[in-house]
Order: structure tokens, then sequence, then C-alpha cells
């Protein structure tokens, strides 16, 4: 009796327990595996959503998709997992995900005591106020007395607290739970500022506006009030791929820096100009250096697009959100994004 | 013979014109006093105006074709959204070319449901529909399916192992024997798998390409929570009520402590802890399928639920039941199955589709964990700039499809209730 309860035990073990595998390094895990295990967020408009044939698009999942070119000459080779923002460390801790792109703030915490790695920043967002046209209001800072639609209990009612302050302004806080009942008191007029994190402020303005009003009727103001840089996420213990990770985003900014698009990539390898011979890979070394393919710029940048194509047909001017560029400009153009030299 | 009538009789007369026809009825009664009259036309009038309002909105000005939401602003629904979105709402992020596979598993599931909930179909028949069914189905939605050796042996030794314990004493020997020889066929092979004798062979099944779970999304996973949830509680949950009634002190306690821990916490927490607590226990590395996990996490959840209403027919069962199984001679396993449970089920079969219909809408909070059932996929289609804005839509869409599902198994039930009382009705 005592033999069958084993062998029976023993059994439903090797059934529930197969297709398990040890993970070595990370990087020969994937690589052995042949795709890039992503881990996105559950939709958010511009950076990660499944599309009308559930193919995921968005910035976040640009990054993911440049990954897996660098690593595979294919951007194809992903698979996303979606996951909610509870669950979306531990993910990555237990490596149920190679790598995090989906919305997360780099913080020292999270850096550290999370045992994450952030690699570069992908978006520069922050806290902005959303205001009708008709208000005339150019500045957050002729926001005095205003009403001010704002969910509770977040960051985000902080910031808007102390930044009223700081400009001995004062303000008159309209504190409502839901993302939807927000917006529809901020479109009924019940409030004059809405203020959110501004990629949310874009896409609330490109969709939200019940008619007759029109996006075009509302404005993000130029002020940011708080940092939340957006970073993809690998956890410690594997610099080579983190290295990857980080140096594949480099890479688009790069490609945009010097004018290499998804179009003219081609042609670009006849340039003379050295540093685009090193990026991509026509006088080689980079990709050896990084441990990669030496046409590793080329597929990210053939497949994927550089950073500004990828900008532009997720979030910016290609797309409905229309979201200015504003701090993710490239640092040649006054903003923030700055890539160190492929050499 | 002259056409005289008896004495005392009265020729029959038709009743007045008044009282018959559409117009009797109405006056007796939606007319029959002046305050009943008045209720009924202030109701038609509401009704007409919500029906009006809502069919403007919903037929009259909508937009039934559009290259984007920008298209629809201004008028009434946006059906176009739908109409762009519902293969995604459907089947998920399934790849795309190849949705016909999750659409005829949701046929197989239909079908196998469909069949198994006709009375003839009660018997032997029901495991092989089941068992075509599933397979059929898991084919489709994998693409492949590799039978282990492990596997066959396994079921081997269930098989006989139930056998023997089922039909001890009241079978032929040559039956029994039977029993006897799969079971340990089953356990000798595994012994051999296990110390390496057998080699690791499989049988593979593979005439589709190879989708995972994470990939599947939309009414499929819906209808596969529900239904193998439901499928799996059920067996456990009558272990954990004829447990519960058990004369052992551990078998109680054990059983006992499960169903108050999980009628203690929410669904959502349990979900939360399969998710994101086991992956911490487990060793780095290995990982089990997040689908299967929820999957997990559901059926323990019905079963506990199960069990407290199997446990509510058992108690209705007069204590002369049992003791005239004793008395017959039949073992504890035979008088459960063959005199217990039969008439316990029977009572208790309206709520327990009443639990069916709760768990299938319930399915849908494994969202949280990034699963895309029907209503996260609904939810998705919300997202795209290209056609936000019309959540009324998407969710009265949604809303559609879970009622057409719950309406069908509520009138089920109802009918069942009738065609299993018959023998109690006068």
């Amino acid at each position: 009796m005592r033999k069958t309860t084993l062998a029976a035990a023993a059994g439903l073990t090797a059934i529930l327990f197969s297709g398990t595998a040890m993970a070595g390094k990370d990087l020969d895990t994937i690589k052995a595996r042949g795709n890039l295990i992503c881990g996105v967020g559950q939709g958010t408009a511009g950076f990660m959503m499944a599309d009308s044939q559930g193919k995921w698009v968005g910035l976040d999942v640009d990054v993911c998709r440049a990954v897996s070119a660098a690593l595979f000459g294919d951007s194809e080779k992903v698979k996303y997992v979606p996951l909610s923002s509870q669950q979306r460390f531990t993910a990555l801790q237990s490596g149920e995900v190679d790598m995090l792109s989906n919305n997360t703030t780099q913080t020292l915490t999270r850096d550290t005591a999370l045992g994450l790695d952030f690699t570069a920043i992908t978006y520069y967002d922050g806290q902005g106020f959303l205001v009708p046209k008709k208000l005339n209001v150019k500045s957050a800072k002729e926001l005095n007395g205003a009403t001010v639609c704002v969910a509770p209990g977040t960051t985000t009612e902080l910031n808007l607290a102390d930044y009223f302050r700081a400009n001995k302004m004062t303000f008159k806080p309209v504190v409502i739970e839901k993302v939807d009942e927000v917006r529809a008191a901020f479109f009924s007029g019940r409030c004059d500022v809405y203020t959110n994190d501004s990629s949310s402020l874009y896409a609330t303005r490109a969709a939200n506006p019940p008619p007759p009003l029109k996006p075009e009727d509302f404005i993000v103001l130029p002020e940011i009030i708080s940092k939340e840089p957006l970073a993809p996420a690998v956890r410690h213990g594997d610099n080579q791929f983190a290295d990857i990770v980080r140096w594949s985003q480099y890479a688009m900014l790069e490609a945009e820096e010097y004018g290499i698009t998804s179009k003219n990539v081609d042609e670009m390898l006849k340039s003379e100009n050295p540093t685009i011979k090193r990026i991509l890979g026509v006088t080689p070394g980079m990709g050896k250096a990084l441990g990669v393919d030496e046409k590793w710029v080329y597929n990210i940048v053939k497949q994927v697009g550089n950073y500004g194509e990828s900008f532009d047909r997720n979030v910016g001017s290609g797309s409905v959100l229309k979201i200015d560029r504003g701090l993710n400009k490239l640092w040649t153009k006054g903003g923030l994004q700055y890539a160190p030299p492929i050499r | 013979m002259t056409d005289v009538m008896p004495a005392g009789e009265r020729r029959q007369l038709a009743p007045p014109t008044v009282e018959t026809g559409v117009f009797g009825w109405m006056r007796k009664n939606l007319f029959s006093s002046w305050g009943n009259g008045i209720t009924t036309i202030v109701l038609i009038v509401v009704v007409a105006w919500i029906l009006s309002n809502f069919l403007h909105w919903a037929l009259f000005t909508a937009t039934f074709d559009a290259k984007s939401g920008a298209e629809c602003r201004g008028h009434g629904a946006c059906w176009a959204l739908i109409r762009e979105k519902y293969r995604y709402i459907f089947f998920g992020s399934f790849p795309y070319e190849q949705h016909w596979r999750p659409l005829f598993a949701v046929i197989a599931m239909l079908a196998m449901l469909i069949l198994s909930s006709d009375r003839r179909m009660w018997n032997k028949r029901l495991i092989a529909i089941w068992g075509i069914g599933s397979f059929i189905t898991f084919l489709l939605m994998f693409g492949e399916i590799s039978i282990s050796i492990s596997l066959i042996l396994f079921m081997a030794l269930a098989v006989g192992g139930l056998g023997m314990i089922l039909r001890g004493s009241i079978a032929p020997p040559a039956e029994l024997n039977g029993w006897r020889a799969l079971a340990g066929i089953g356990a000798v092979g595994l012994v051999l798998r296990m110390v390496g004798v057998l080699p690791a062979w499989g049988l593979a099944i593979a005439p589709f390409s190879y989708v995972e779970t994470g990939l599947w999304g939309g009414i499929p996973v819906t209808m596969i929570l529900a239904t193998y949830g439901l499928l799996f509680a059920f067996p456990f949950g009558i272990l954990l009520a004829l447990g519960r009634r058990s004369n052992l002190p551990l078998i109680k306690g054990l059983c006992v402590g499960f169903i108050e821990l999980i009628r203690g916490v929410p669904l959502i927490s349990l979900l939360i802890m399969a998710s994101v607590m086991l992956p911490l226990f487990l060793p780095s590395g290995m990982n089990i399928d997040k689908f299967l996990r929820a999957q997990v996490a559901v059926i323990l959840f019905a079963g506990a639920y199960i069990a407290e209403i199997i446990r509510g027919g058992l108690q209705s069962l007069p204590k002369g039941q049992f003791e005239a199984a004793d008395a017959v001679g039949l073992n504890y396993v035979q008088k459960t199955t063959l005199i217990i449970l039969p008439q316990a089920l029977r009572v208790v079969i309206p709520p327990l589709i009443n639990t069916f219909i709760g768990f299938f809408k319930d399915t849908s909070l494994v969202l949280i964990i990034g699963i895309f059932d029907f209503l996260n996929t609904a939810n998705q289609a919300l997202v795209d700039p290209n056609w936000a804005g019309f959540p009324g839509e998407v969710y009265l869409f949604a809303a559609f499809v879970y009622f057409c599902f719950c309406y069908s198994m509520s009138r089920y039930s109802k009918y069942l209730e009738i065609e299993l009382n018959k023998g109690t009705r006068r």
C-alpha cells in the first residue's frame, strides 16, 4: 500500500513539474531558450498594449524588441508576460520574466532593496497639469486659487500640495478615487485643472473629451513638478545581460543622434563617418565587446527603428496621443536623452 | 327524440365580449382599478422613454463602420469599436491567423457541455464525451500534446485502484482480477520508470504549432478556467464534505480547517498568493505555469464552497439510508457511491448550479494576476488610444456574452429541478 502511495505521488510530481528547468546565468538561459521573456504591464496607451490583432505594441514594448534584435537578430523572438503592478517585481525576482519593461519608475529603494537593476531611462515622465484652453492659462504659476482634480493617496496628491505651497499659491482639491470618475469630473467642469503623470494626461486628452469638446480644446502646461524616470529593469546577478539591455536602448538613441533610421540604415552602411561605421558594425569590435552579433545595431534600427521613430510611432506626433517630446528630446536638441558613445 | 333540455339546465352562453380577447385580458390584468390603471400607464411611459433613448443611442444614431474612434465621436453608440476588436476580445493574443483554433476549441467545449446536460448521457458515455471533448479542446489550444509514459502508467494505476475500491466484493472475481492487473501494471511500471529501467518515452501528437498558455486569452480562458475548475472542484468538494462528516478526528479536522480557511479569505487573495507568493517559495528557475496556478486556486476555492453545499445534501438524508446500506453489507465506498451520494446530490443540484454561475463570473478575477480572460481582453480593447473613450459599448457587449452563458445555465437548472423531482412530486 505504501509503495502504491509513493508511486502515485511520484507520478503526480512528474506530471506537475515536467517542463520546468533549472536556470543558470540569465543570459545563457535566454540564449538556450531562444526567446526573451519580457514582463509588460496590463495596458497603458502608447507604452504597452495589445492591438486589434493581439500583437503587443508601444514604447516599452519596443525596448523588448530591440533587446531581442540585439540578442537573436530578430525583434519578434519575445514572449510578453502581462503583469499587474502587484506581481511585477516578484515575477522578475523569481525568474518568471527576464526583464521588466512596464513603465516602472526608477527609485533608490527599488534599485537596491528589491534587488533590481535599472538600465537606461526610456521616458522622462513627471506630474503635469491639464487645463482647458478657454482658461487662458499659459503656466502652472498662474493657477492660484484653482480647483484641482486629483486621485487620493498617491504621491501625485502630495506633490501637488508641495508645489502650490512652494509657490505660495492656494488650491481647492477635488479628490476622487477612480480614474474614469476623475476624468468625468474634469471634463464636466467640476474642476479647472486635472493633475497626473503627463503621459497619462496626454492619453486622457486624446480619448476622453465628451463631444462637442475636442482634444485640441485642452493643453498640458509646460511645468513638470515631479520626477518619474521610467526605465526597464533586470534582476541583480547578470551584469552582461543588463549591459545588453542598456546598450540596446543607447543604440536607439545613438542611431537617432547620427540620423540613422529604419529607412536609410542600408545606405548608412556605406557611410564614411567612422562613428557610424562603428555603430553599424562595419568596423567590427563593438558587438564582440558586448557579446552579441556585430550587426546588432543594424538589426535594432532596421527592425525597430531609432528612438525618435519609436517615440513618434507610439506616443508622439505619429500617434493619437501626440505627446510632446519635451524632456525626451535628444540632448543635442535641449532634452535629457543622452547616450554614452558606442566606441 | 326531441331536443328538449332536461329540467334545471341552462344553455351555456359565451362570456361577454368585454371579458375575452386582448381587451378583456388588459381590463382584467392592467386596468382592474383606477390605481392599477395609473400605475400601468406610468410604467409604460417610463419603459418606452428608456427604450427609445436606448434605441436612439444603440441603433439609430450608432456608428457601425468607422476607421477609428474619432469618426464615432458625437454620434450614438460606437459599435465599430466592437467590429474592430471583437476577435481580440474573444481570443486575446492567440496568433491572429490561427484564431480558428480557439474558435473550434470553444465549439468543442460547448458541444461537450450541451451533450452532458442531457440526462440520457449520464452514464459511461459521459466519460467518453469529456475525454474526447477535453482532448480536442486542449489539442486545439496547445497545438501539440505530449503524453508521457509516466502519465499513462499513472492513469492505469489510478483507474485500477479506483476499480478495486469501488467494485471490491460485489464484482465477479474475473473483473476484480482485471482491476488488480491494471493497477499492478501501473505501479510496477512507475517504479521501473523511476529507477530508470523504462526510457522517458512519450507519445507526441503535434498537428499544429505550439501555443503556450501565456498567449491564450478571451472566451476560451474563461470557459476553461470555469469548466475545468468546477470539474475538478466537484469530486474534491465531495471528498471534503465526506471528510467533514468522517468519524476519524484527523481527517475531520483537516477538512474542517481547509474549508474554513478557504471560505475565510477572498478569492483575490488566493490568486495573489498563487501568483506572487508561490514563486518565492519555489527553487529559483523553477516555474509552474501561471495559468495552471490560477486554475489550481480556482479549484481549491470552488472545492470548499461545493463541499459545504454537498454537506447540506448529506445531512438531509434520513439515517435509515445509512443503516440499510450497512445492513446489506456494503463497504464504506460502496455505501457512499451507490446509496448516499446519488440521493444527496439530487437534493443539492439547484444550489450547485447557482455556485457554478457564480464561479463562471468569478473567474474574471484572474485579471489581477495578468491572465487575459474575457473581461480583461474587453478591458484591453479600451486601452487603444485610437478607440479609447467608449467603455459603455465594450462593457455592454461583455455583459451580453456573460448573460448568454449564465442565463442558459439558469434555465438548465430550472429544467433539471423539475426533471429530477418528478419522483417526489404528486
